[in-house]
């Protein structure tokens, strides 16, 4: 690890990795070490599926927030320690085809993939925290509209309203490319679908193993069970069940 | 060199069924894989006569020292599985065993007699690990279903047959000795320990199964014991598995009697894992030579 930081509730590692670089909405499977287990309830014990937030020459930067045992540990991590990484792995995000422009919406830890969407690919962005303090990981993307749960920064309230608003305004002229939090995800994927706006999901699952083998990150679609890692994790939102 | 039920294999390192998906490997490790792959035989996730879609999310938990899976062998189905995975499985350069499992004698019947006829499968290995739907005992739980069962199978195919045990059994040394009497040539465990996890903050199971296998360095030990005490009974040979994450590990069910050794769990936390664990081994040997 090369270089790390905190933004607001964040914090962003930056590692330097000579493979081939990730695209936006690729991830790594991540895992510190040393000091890789023995932490609370004897965890960490896997790898975690993080995605990129930038890959540019030899280093690739990713956004963790502290929820438990293995993000602990890798936010704990102090410049020159060792990650193990394995990746880039999954399918990204296309850019968006035709007229239509991108329209970026994004809660919480969720964002990376949207900010290396916007510096490939532009995209206005609608984002959502649960406060001021984790607002702070909007600087990430450029002149990101903001939605907070306690109001504390931009619209009081979820940022799947403010995606409602656009849907109105112009449901025919966006292409929605959308990662956050499941419940969040899921209203994105109800609002586009009935607004007739086609959707791109970056889905979030617990992986053993990222590419493929284990079959423990399964998303129900249409067409049955997916792995989130191998065929995602992006979906298009009328795709899924 | 190793030769395992008269299969030439270049070293004793295998992947456990269902822990490595050679096809999904390829497509997103590339042919760096196929050059060095990380396996000295591959060994299929578990076909069964129909297709599966395997249990409800969610699929995984991550326990002390290990991970507990009810992941309900999702696979294609024989017929997919002999038209399109084998032959792309048979591109990997090293001998291949097939895994099926079935829920009556006349389903595993039908498994082996179609994969008897297909030369791309050196072997075939049994998961006795379910519930006889007829009896509605655990085939592998209980050595007089597990020898009706392979007494059955032997005439069907010349293949060498494996049979993966059941950890969850009292007697797991005469389950394999109930095999070998039956006239398998080789058995294999240990398979995942039922084991169980509450969603936090709720009384529910957590895994959509309800149950799980746990796997991984916190049954280690268990297979240690399980293994020595099948070794020390049986005479045909023993694979032997659990919890396998390093050399010494690999060495220590080989110590006990092992002839060839699995990898399961620890290849999703490194998928050269495999590789990494012969070449630790094959050190430990040179050591011990000179």
């Amino acid at each position: 690890m090369v270089a790390r930081r905190e933004v607001g509730a964040y914090v962003v590692l930056e590692v330097a990795d000579e493979a081939v670089a990730a695209a936006p909405g690729q991830f790594y499977m991540l895992a510190a070490v040393v000091g890789w287990g023995g932490g609370e309830g004897e965890r960490p014990f896997l790898g975690r599926a993080v995605s990129a937030l930038f890959a540019r020459a030899g280093r690739v930067g990713f956004l963790l927030e502290d929820v438990g045992p293995g993000t602990r540990r890798l936010c704990s991590l102090a410049v020159g320690e060792e990650l193990w990484l394995v990746g880039p792995l999954g399918r990204g995000f296309v850019p968006a085809a035709g007229e239509r422009e991108p329209l970026l919406v994004g809660g919480g830890v969720g964002i990376p993939p949207l900010a290396m969407f916007q510096e490939a690919w532009g995209g206005r962005a609608l984002l959502g925290f649960r406060d001021g303090w984790h607002a702070a990981g909007a600087s990430l993307l450029e002149g990101a509209e903001l939605a907070t749960d306690d109001g504390s920064v931009g619209y009081a309230g979820h940022v799947t309203d403010l995606l409602e608003r656009e849907l109105e305004r112009g449901a025919g002229k966006i292409c929605v490319y959308a990662c956050g939090p499941p419940a969040m995800l899921e209203t994105v994927r109800a609002l586009a679908l009935a607004a007739g706006t086609p959707a791109w999901l970056a889905l979030e699952a617990p992986m053993a193993c990222g590419f493929g083998a284990c079959f423990g990150c399964v998303v129900a679609t249409r067409d049955g069970f997916k792995r989130v890692c191998l065929d995602g994790p992006v979906f298009e939102a009328s795709v899924l069940a | 060199m190793t030769v395992f039920c008269g299969i030439e294999i270049a070293h004793p390192v295998i992947n456990a069924s269902g822990c490595f998906d050679a096809l999904a490997a390829r497509e997103v490790f590339g042919d760096a894989l196929r050059e060095r792959f990380p396996f000295a035989a591959y060994v299929s996730k578990t076909v069964t006569l129909g297709p599966r879609a395997g249990n409800p999310p969610p699929r995984l938990w991550e326990a002390a020292g290990g991970l507990i899976n009810s992941i309900g062998l999702p696979n294609p189905g024989i017929d997919t599985y002999l038209e399109t995975h084998l032959p792309a499985y048979a591109a990997l350069g090293v001998p291949i065993i097939t895994n099926v499992m079935g829920s009556t004698v006349e389903q595993f019947a039908a498994l082996v007699e179609r994969i008897a006829l297909r030369d791309e499968v050196a072997a075939i290995e049994l998961n006795v690990s379910c519930p006889n739907v007829e009896t509605g005992l655990d085939i592998g739980a209980d050595p007089h279903e597990l020898e009706r069962l392979v007494k059955a199978l032997r005439p069907l195919s010349a293949k060498p047959l494996i049979v993966k045990l059941t950890p969850n059994t009292m007697d797991v040394a005469a389950c394999a000795a109930a095999a070998e009497s039956a006239g398998a040539d080789s058995v294999s465990l240990i398979n995942t320990l039922r084991a169980m996890a509450l969603a936090p903050g709720s009384a529910a199971p957590w895994l959509g199964g309800e149950t799980g296998g746990l796997s991984g360095p916190a049954i280690r030990a268990i297979a240690l014991a399980q293994v020595a005490s099948v070794a020390a009974r049986v005479a045909i040979p023993v694979v032997g598995m659990g919890g396998v994450a390093s050399g010494a590990d690999a060495a220590a069910l080989l110590d006990v009697g092992a002839r060839l050794v699995a990898v399961g769990t620890e290849s999703f936390r490194d998928p050269a894992a495999g590789r990494r664990i012969a070449n630790e081994l094959a050190q430990r040997f040179a050591e011990n030579a000179a």
